[in-house]
């Protein structure tokens, strides 16, 4: 009989993810489940659902979630991590709720510190509500709301939320990865664990920005999709550890 | 004159604030009014609106994007749903309490907890005391007419109110049906060039715009708003015969539905009218003298009128598509506050339907009516307030 090498981890519901062919959400989905088996602690994580695509992220994990009001996990997180300090607790964000209507949440949560874990989803767009711009969205690029391309006199700039955040003092970790290649895959992992390995070591906040190719409503291919975040979304948001508050000593 | 399309509730609204090509449009999406304001961003982009939109960060902003832009002297819209009108909700009173005649569509969703993007009631009975005029609208056409209308209203200058087009999230927000369009030099002669009232900037008569006033003088204010609202029947009639001419389409204060004889009706909201109309023919079908009220203009509520329209029955079903937890549901507490003053009344009973987005059938309007001609032969009900269409 030939060994079996892969198997779903334990903290995901063994059910079929209903994303868009080519979305990140299911690699990210299946990343956090394997860590948080790796570290053996899914009795006590609560995870927070965003409003957004990831919304339905309490049909995949196999753990306690809870879905907040529009931007606000944040703040939510943070009376329930100073209740149960002991959980590891930590927020699945869209760009849309993390970076527009919940960017005060995020700033307040980053500058107390919050003992707290943050994965931020950019994809360059409002997904769920069908490819509208976001804050995130990148100079030029078509949206059902910029349909000549965002304009930057009009409607700003892509806000680089993960540099912001980096200049608040009671941030520990910033990392900012990546879903186009299998290597950025595994360094997307690498920088979960981290951040969640740091709650459990109680050093505070860390916000772990992951780029995620939305081909939907990018009008593209799945592998068009993966080509344009190179070309495009790695310049403008660029790859690596930001702020990294332990390493730096 | 005009044209006959096939269009959502969306599209139609849509293409009324095209028409009336405001200066300044805040847009952010939420399900199920996203496709509105998308369609009129598509607009802008197409040069077909010279209007400035605003692509802001969340409904708070804006609806602080509105406030700004008609205190700056501008006609102002924008548009949202359920949640989106929630997080508004301070503004609300802002915009009604600075007089600003901002008109928003509001494709009714239902609030959370739990997370729920269908239709019903909650969000605009959760904003009916926040001093804004509110129209409700049954299908995608009174959706149009009414938001064309709105501008009219909300303007007028004894009035200068921001008004709420209220349509059913996805029933008829997403449904296609057939409808008539007016003419957009139609449009445009009917909603007037915008004559603003007191705008900033003026320097050579400088003002301020919602100062803090204390109890010496903020007592005041709100009566003032409160006066202003006994206005608006007036203003509202006179709009819907103007627009009559240009539309052949007649609106009121309210539609009522063979009900100049029936014994029994039933109060509604909205799409599900449309429903319980087939209904009410099918018992004056079996000889029962069945009708139907549907408020047009909830806020200010017409409570004499509707009195007088309701007030030779035997027995009436308020049907609300929100609930009042410990209460009534809201628009079974206006009507029975309307019938309480006469020493007649018929009896009434409340039912909530629809919650969330749960269809209303027929056999939900057969249940009720059903219950009515019961009460009517016994002279008895069973309980005032009751859920219908409850799976157990």
């Amino acid at each position: 009989m030939m060994k079996k090498l892969s198997k779903m981890p334990e903290s995901l519901k063994p059910v079929h993810f209903r994303f868009c062919p080519g979305c990140g959400h299911g690699i990210l989905h299946r990343i956090i489940g394997e860590i948080i088996d790796e570290l053996w602690v899914r009795e006590k994580t609560i995870g927070f659902a965003p409003v957004g695509c990831a919304v339905f992220a309490y049909d995949y994990f196999n753990f306690d979630v809870i879905e907040t009001a529009h931007g606000r996990s944040p703040a939510v997180a943070t009376a329930m991590k100073r209740l149960l300090p002991d959980r590891l607790i930590f927020t699945y964000q869209g760009d849309g709720d993390l970076a527009a209507i919940g960017i005060a949440e995020i700033i307040h949560a980053a500058n107390r510190g919050e003992n707290f874990s943050v994965i931020f989803v950019n994809n360059a767009t409002y997904g769920m509500t069908g490819g509208q711009m976001a804050p995130t969205t990148l100079i030029g690029q078509k949206t059902t709301t910029t349909t000549q391309g965002r304009d930057e006199k009009a409607t700003g700039y892509p806000l680089k939320v993960s540099e912001m955040l980096a200049t608040i003092d009671g941030v520990s970790l910033i990392w900012r990865t990546s879903l186009d290649l299998p290597k950025n895959v595994i360094s997307t992992k690498e920088a979960i664990r981290k951040a969640f390995q740091y709650q459990l070591d109680g050093k505070g906040f860390s916000l772990i920005e992951v780029l995620s190719p939305c081909p939907t409503d990018w009008w593209m291919s799945p592998q068009e999709a993966l080509s344009w975040m190179r070309k495009n979304m790695i310049p403008v948001f660029p790859l690596g550890v930001i702020k990294d508050k332990y390493s730096e000593r | 004159m005009g044209k006959i399309v096939a269009a959502t509730g969306n599209e139609a609204v849509a293409e009324a604030l095209r028409q009336i090509n405001p200066d300044v449009c805040a847009a952010y999406p939420i399900t199920p009014q996203t496709d509105m304001m998308q369609r009129f961003a598509s607009f802008v982009s197409d040069g077909k609106v010279d209007t400035e939109i605003m692509l802001v960060e969340s409904e708070h902003s804006a609806m602080s994007a509105c406030i700004g832009a008609s205190a700056g002297g501008g006609r102002v819209a924008t548009a949202t749903s359920g949640p989106g009108l929630a997080l508004m909700w301070e503004m609300l009173y802002v915009a009604s309490g600075m007089r600003l005649p901002i008109v928003m569509p509001v494709v009714n969703r239902s609030l959370s907890a739990p997370l729920n993007i269908h239709g019903d009631h909650s969000d605009a009975m959760g904003a009916r005391d926040s001093g804004w005029i509110q129209l409700w609208s049954e299908n995608a056409q009174e959706a149009y007419d009414n938001t064309i209308q709105a501008f009219r209203i909300g303007e007028h200058m004894d009035i200068r109110l921001p008004v709420m087009v209220c349509l059913d999230g996805f029933i008829i927000s997403h449904s296609i049906e057939r409808m008539e369009y007016l003419d957009d030099n139609v449009v445009k002669a009917f909603v007037r060039e915008y004559k603003s009232l007191n705008p900033l900037l003026d320097v050579e008569n400088p003002k301020s715009i919602g100062p803090l006033i204390l109890p010496d003088l903020y007592h005041e204010y709100k009566r003032a708003q409160h006066e202003v609202m006994t206005k608006v029947k007036d203003v509202v009639l006179d709009v819907a015969e103007d627009f009559k001419k240009i539309s052949g389409r007649s609106y009121g204060l309210f539609e009522t539905y063979r009900l100049d004889d029936a014994e029994i009706a039933v109060v509604i909201l909205n799409s599900a009218a449309g429903t319980a109309k087939d209904i009410v023919d099918e018992f004056r079908e079996k000889g029962i003298k069945a009708g139907l009220l549907k408020p047009r203009l909830f806020r200010p509520f017409p409570y004499e009128e509707v009195a007088h329209a309701l007030k030779n029955l035997k027995a009436v079903c308020i049907m609300d598509r929100a609930d009042s937890f410990g209460g009534y549901g809201p628009l079974f507490m206006e009507v029975s506050s309307a019938l309480y003053p006469l020493n007649d009344r018929p009896i009434m009973i409340n039912k909530i339907y629809g919650l969330g987005g749960r269809d209303f059938m027929p056999q939900h309007a057969e249940i009720v009516l059903d219950e009515l001609v019961e009460i009517v032969k016994t002279g008895k009900f069973k309980t005032i307030k009751e859920y219908i269409g409850v799976r157990e």
